[in-house]
């Protein structure tokens, strides 16, 4: 069987647009919350990015480090995000789901028991941020006999050969980091640069899903729409972050703005 | 697990940087992986280069200072009563304390990249001192990360680090200490790498940081071999050497020229941050058996919960609390080269308190804690031993502290 990510960029394709992933903390605001969100937002969401929280978090901005702590302090544990995971599925059962972190939770967790637990509870993907290729490769390879996509990051600073290297490693889906920065930095390069780092990456395998992610927003998306995939996270969990500070409903308030991107790519 | 002999401790991890196969590398994202391949590069290079050496040297003599003293306690030995104390006064060197090493090896690296600016984590705040310094001497813009607790409670090092023009940028994420400004330094680095060089304050991080420092600071021990044979015609038979232990710098530069030493003639002892008496928070990774884990970018001993969050610490000293400890340190552990122990924030107290009522020394909160392990040790050692505490410190730092905890005369007197 297909993975779901991959049908899930087949679909886009048909549909002439690249794949829009949402990412969110788990357990931001709450648990309960956190699977509203994504029931919410799955009918306009291609893939699902949900962000396993931790609390040293080297590569994320302000944005995703305060959805963290607050899901943190709500008391979210790794069972807690397989639950959520698992739930969702029940309720939209081909919707792709990735988890993205940090290697410690799965360290401590143990890579086979977790690798289990995502396969029980549906998750489709994993990237983790601070393990690079070749350190990962080992994890990759158990990801792979377990039918989970490993998600390779690649950044502005990976030279050519290293590129190569890990995209001949890779898994059908890589992430392209489009610059210098934490998730949730301002774009400091234009989309067009950033697309002509893309089209490089893109031509060394182009059989390989390339999406583009950090500093993307309403405002930026509708330039990147080439990409075969779009991440939007900051944005997301500033909306949270926006609608608890004005008392307002965060399930409608993402949608809305899920929604909104999705239209920007069509 | 083993040391090996001949070979420096900080060339003995794998390719991937790990020492004992399981402490260090390099967990980072991808976007460091090139501009930590090239510090290796860069570092690997000059560290074997005659000229750069020459250079090194000529700034830690005619800048830093170097020799710093090595001095015996006389009244305090007396007043104990058993092994000989004596100390190395680190905080003799220019800034009061043995950070000025490091900081100066990456504002020479960095001068060769040609980058321009220079960012660094600082806890008690001398990290930050001595790299604003050190930035200042060699021409680079200085920023300093450092955590909204410490800079209340570190305020002279704070405005040292203005004055020499570095900007001094407030945490106010997790528990606002160093374990945070370490992570926002990484986090400024992730999207400044082009044009900003890293320096990590302490022999953590990515393993190349880890060798940095380490190298850095075994200037200590070069001194110290040579004082202790001049003054003992050759390595004492019975050896001590108790330094604290943060996130291992000093510690790890006091002991490495010793490290082929048999651990009979010449022992190590790392005393931790062991917090309040009366707090079940710590500082503290080795000596209560914490579980290996993940922290800024390397495999360690550290504090954390079931679920891999890394817990919050506790100490009295700014400097000592980190969650985490270097993976040289885990190395020694492991290996058996070295023990731990901890002292708490009162036993440090009080080492101070009697550290200063018999001697003109005024060591700050964390040699303290080596202080309090080192005296109570030497009560029933024979008078033969020679017991060296690295004061690495100068107090001036905690005149704040020691004077909310102990009194005005205990900050006026000295």
């Amino acid at each position: 069987m297909l993975n779901p990510i991959s049908v899930a960029f087949k679909k886009a394709k048909q549909e002439n647009r690249p794949a829009l992933l949402t990412y969110t903390v788990a357990g931001d605001s709450s648990k309960k919350q956190s699977l509203r969100i994504l029931k919410s937002i799955s009918k306009n969401a291609d893939i699902l990015e949900l962000g396993v929280p931790h609390n040293t978090p080297v590569a994320d901005g302000s944005q995703i480090q305060t959805s963290s702590y607050r899901a943190i302090k709500n008391g979210i544990k790794v069972n807690d995000i397989f639950k959520i995971v698992k739930d969702f599925k029940k309720f939209d059962k081909n919707k792709p789901v990735i988890l993205m972190g940090y290697y410690n939770m799965i360290f401590q967790y143990g890579e086979n028991k977790f690798l289990n637990k995502c396969n029980l509870s549906g998750v489709n993907g994993l990237i983790v941020v601070d393990l690079p290729w070749p350190e990962n490769k080992n994890f990759a390879k158990k990801c792979k006999k377990k039918s989970i996509y490993f998600i390779q990051l690649l950044s502005p600073t990976t030279t050519k050969i290293r590129l190569k290297k890990i995209i001949k490693d890779s898994h059908p889906m890589n992430y392209f980091i489009s610059m210098l920065s934490t998730t949730g930095g301002k774009l400091k390069v234009s989309p067009k640069d950033i697309l002509k780092n893309y089209t490089k990456i893109k031509k060394i395998d182009p059989k390989k899903e390339i999406v583009i992610g950090f500093g993307i927003t309403e405002k930026t998306i509708g330039k990147l729409k080439s990409a075969d995939g779009l991440v939007v996270g900051s944005a997301i969990c500033k909306e949270i972050s926006k609608s608890l500070k004005h008392r307002q409903n965060p399930v409608t308030n993402v949608s809305k703005l899920v929604k909104k991107l999705k239209n920007k790519i069509l | 697990m083993k040391l090996k002999r001949g070979i420096p401790v900080i060339d003995q991890g794998n390719k991937l940087g790990f020492w004992g196969g399981k402490f260090g590398g390099n967990f980072v994202p991808e976007t460091l992986k090139k501009p930590i391949e090239d510090l290796e590069v860069l570092f690997n290079k000059l560290k074997k280069d005659k000229k750069f050496i020459r250079e090194r040297d000529k700034h830690f003599k005619n800048w830093i200072g170097v020799p710093t003293r090595f001095i015996k306690l006389e009244n305090l030995t007396e007043h104990v009563g058993g092994a000989q104390i004596w100390s190395k006064v680190v905080s003799d060197a220019n800034g009061g304390a043995h950070k000025i090493y490091n900081a100066t090896v990456h504002c020479l690296l960095a001068k060769r990249t040609g980058k321009k600016t220079i960012c660094g984590d600082t806890g008690a705040g001398y990290a930050g001192k001595m790299l604003s310094m050190a930035a200042k001497k060699f021409g680079l813009k200085c920023k300093i990360f450092m955590g909204a607790k410490d800079i209340a409670r570190q305020q002279p090092n704070v405005k040292a680090m203005k004055k020499n023009g570095a900007e001094v940028v407030p945490v106010y994420s997790g528990s606002q200490t160093l374990v945070d400004a370490v992570s926002e330094c990484m986090r400024f680095w992730v999207a400044n790498c082009d044009t900003t060089a890293m320096c990590v304050g302490s022999t953590v991080g990515p393993a190349v940081f880890v060798r940095i420092c380490g190298w850095s600071t075994s200037q200590i021990s070069r001194e110290l071999k040579v004082q202790l044979i001049d003054e003992f015609g050759s390595i004492p038979k019975k050896l001590k050497l108790y330094n604290c232990v943060g996130g291992g710098s000093s510690s790890f530069g006091f002991w490495n020229e010793f490290m082929d030493y048999d651990k009979k003639q010449c022992e190590f002892i790392g005393v931790e941050a062991g917090g309040p008496a009366k707090s079940k928070k710590h500082a503290a990774p080795l000596t209560y058996g914490s579980k290996i884990g993940i922290l800024h970018g390397a495999a360690q001993y550290v504090n954390q919960n079931s679920d891999g969050q890394i817990e919050e610490t506790e100490s009295i000293s700014a400097g000592l609390d980190y969650p985490g400890i270097s993976p040289l340190h885990c190395f020694l552990k492991d290996t058996k080269r070295a023990r731990y122990t901890a002292a708490s924030d009162e036993q440090a107290l009080e080492a101070y308190k009697l550290v200063t009522r018999f001697e003109k020394l005024r060591p700050s909160l964390e040699p303290s804690h080596a202080f309090a392990v080192a005296i109570s040790e030497s009560k029933k050692l024979s008078k033969d031993t020679i017991v060296v505490v690295n004061s690495c410190g100068d107090a001036y730092k905690d005149r704040g502290i020691l004077e909310k905890r102990l009194g005005k005369k205990y900050v006026k007197s000295n």
